[in-house]
């Protein structure tokens, strides 16, 4: 995109104030072999909101994100972050992104400190910088304590919550959640809940990905339901069950798929049940 | 999907750089390589790894083998301290393989290749930290060696060509693993695979004993054997003895290495992410 669209968008931001989209992807699709993982999906997320995938596994939701964050090219279709093009654009959107799940995780072997630092420094900051970061983030996410520890024995929630800071060292704009908290104990994941929303309160734009209809009820300004790779419905949590005439969200997505969330994820529902033993 | 009809998209303040800086890449090459050497604190398990194991070896191979296998352990040891220094060498490049295969496995790699970073510094950074705790077993195995008794029959200048040459063709080298790093599941596999390849083609070069003794089927093997070449051009140059033929052997064979391998671990690379 050229620098006189790019005002131009800008200008088109100003002048639609709170519309203004962070994320928007169009007819994007991936294929794995003679898998269709991601059909033709449309996205739009607005600037400074939660924006949630709902699926099951294997519904695309990781490959969407995968594409948005540059780490796949799509097949068809394309997409943007901030005006620029996750494709033609890369290095632009990942100076933009910041990017937490199962996917994308710190190195087991070093500190907790030791991998914000790491960060902080190949993102640009100074020694000193990047040491006063770490800090600032370690402390923000309870972790001051564990900070001279290697993260392998660390707890899942602590996991979690180093991933999440060191997705934050760059102060991104738009944050990727790839399912950040499957496998939490509910404390955990509440703990978790509270700092997602703290960050939309910064004006950071939030994508998450999730099998947890609570989960998007809870956090999510706008969901779109995902089976199969194809987006099929899009709303508000109220918009949703107003549209399907259910009363929650579980009953959404079974009357929008003919199956519910729970079936295909019994593996993670039993883990979950162990944590909270 | 009443969303796509507003148009309007929010944009970064002020226009980014669209690709990084050549003194940035180098600096977020030294950050990367920073990384795998800080692991080494962390794991002592790793610094035996390639510090005690390489001088057992030595001893062993000197005081319980070097008796029968070479006269006396003083000869042996002039023989065989070039040898394993190469043996030591190329079993430390499974190392950049397995380390580069857990990256893979554990999403390390993904966090990185989000970062707005050079594409190649994962890879370089790695590689600069390997080569450097090569030179350290290196050092460490020549310093050793001298204290027992070793003496170089060249000039310092000549013993420094020789570490010089390990460390090039085992690098070259290196890339064969670093493929089957990618693209093996896990590194315990890179690992199993390495020793698997690795064992038989040193003990069955020039590395510790002299190929004449083998059968005649086996000293042809020996003698094409790159193992074979890099050893007795690492033994020219440190203990004295011919150098040119394999050392310019072994070289061809690193270009052939990296002329394979290098363009298969990237295009495997680029399939697996």
């Amino acid at each position: 995109m050229s620098a006189l669209t790019r005002t131009l968008a800008g200008m088109e931001e100003t002048l639609t104030a709170g519309q203004a989209h962070a994320v928007v992807a169009r007819g994007l699709t991936k294929r794995f072999g003679a898998t269709t993982a991601v059909n033709r999906a449309d996205l739009a997320i607005r600037a400074g909101t939660v924006f949630g995938l709902l699926g099951p596994n294997g519904a695309g939701k990781t490959t969407i994100v995968r594409m948005l964050a540059t780490l796949l090219a799509p097949d068809a279709g394309q997409a943007s972050v901030l005006g620029y093009d996750v494709a033609a654009q890369a290095h632009q959107v990942r100076q933009l992104i910041g990017l937490a799940g199962q996917y994308a995780s710190v190195d087991e072997t070093l500190t907790g400190a030791e991998n914000l630092v790491l960060i902080g420094r190949l993102t640009g900051a100074s020694r000193k910088e990047a040491k006063e970061r770490a800090k600032e983030l370690l402390n923000r996410f309870r972790l001051t304590d564990a900070a001279g520890r290697a993260v392998k024995t660390y707890s899942g929630g602590m996991r979690r919550r180093l991933d999440l800071a060191a997705s934050l060292v760059s102060r991104p704009r738009v944050l990727f959640l790839d399912e950040p908290t499957t496998g939490l104990d509910p404390r955990s994941r509440n703990a978790l809940w509270d700092i997602v929303r703290e960050l939309v309160a910064d004006g950071v734009t939030v994508l998450l990905t999730t099998q947890y209809l609570e989960e998007a009820d809870q956090l999510a300004d706008q969901i779109a339901v995902i089976d199969h790779g194809l987006v099929i419905a899009e709303g508000t949590s109220a918009e949703l069950k107003a549209q399907t005439g259910a009363d929650t969200l579980d009953a959404v997505f079974l009357s929008l798929t003919g199956h519910d969330t729970r079936e295909e994820e019994t593996e993670e529902d039993d883990e979950l049940a162990e944590l909270s033993a | 999907m009443s969303a796509m009809t507003a148009t309007a998209t929010a944009t970064a303040t002020a226009p980014l750089p669209a690709r990084v800086g050549p003194v940035r890449a180098v600096q977020q090459t030294c950050s990367l390589a920073w990384r795998t050497l800080v692991q080494v604190k962390h794991n002592p398990f790793e610094l035996m790894d390639f510090s005690v194991q390489p001088i057992m070896f030595l001893l062993l191979f000197v005081y319980v083998f070097g008796g029968a296998i070479g006269g006396s352990t003083h000869d042996y040891l002039q023989y065989v301290l070039p040898g394993i220094i190469v043996q030591n060498s190329l079993f430390t490049t499974l190392n950049t393989a397995t380390g580069l295969s857990t990256d893979l496995d554990k999403g390390f790699s993904s966090r990185l290749r989000a970062l707005p970073i050079a594409r190649f510094a994962p890879l370089a950074g790695r590689i600069i930290a390997d080569v450097a705790k090569q030179a350290w077993a290196v050092a460490l195995l020549y310093g050793v060696g001298t204290a027992l008794g070793f003496r170089p029959g060249t000039s310092a200048l000549a013993v420094l060509a020789g570490a010089g040459l390990v460390l090039v063709c085992t690098l070259a080298f290196a890339w064969a693993f670093v493929w089957i790093g990618v693209l093996a599941a896990n590194p315990e596999k890179v690992q199993i695979f390495g020793f698997v390849v690795l064992f038989p083609l040193t003990f069955t070069s020039g590395a510790f004993v002299r190929t004449a003794t083998m059968p005649g089927w086996l000293q042809a093997f020996s003698r094409a054997n790159p193992v074979t070449l890099l050893a007795e051009a690492t033994r020219g140059l440190m203990a004295g003895g011919p150098v040119a033929v394999p050392a310019v052997e072994a070289l061809l064979y690193a270009a052939a290495f990296v002329a394979v391998f290098a363009p298969l671990a990237v295009l495997a690379f680029r399939r697996r992410v």
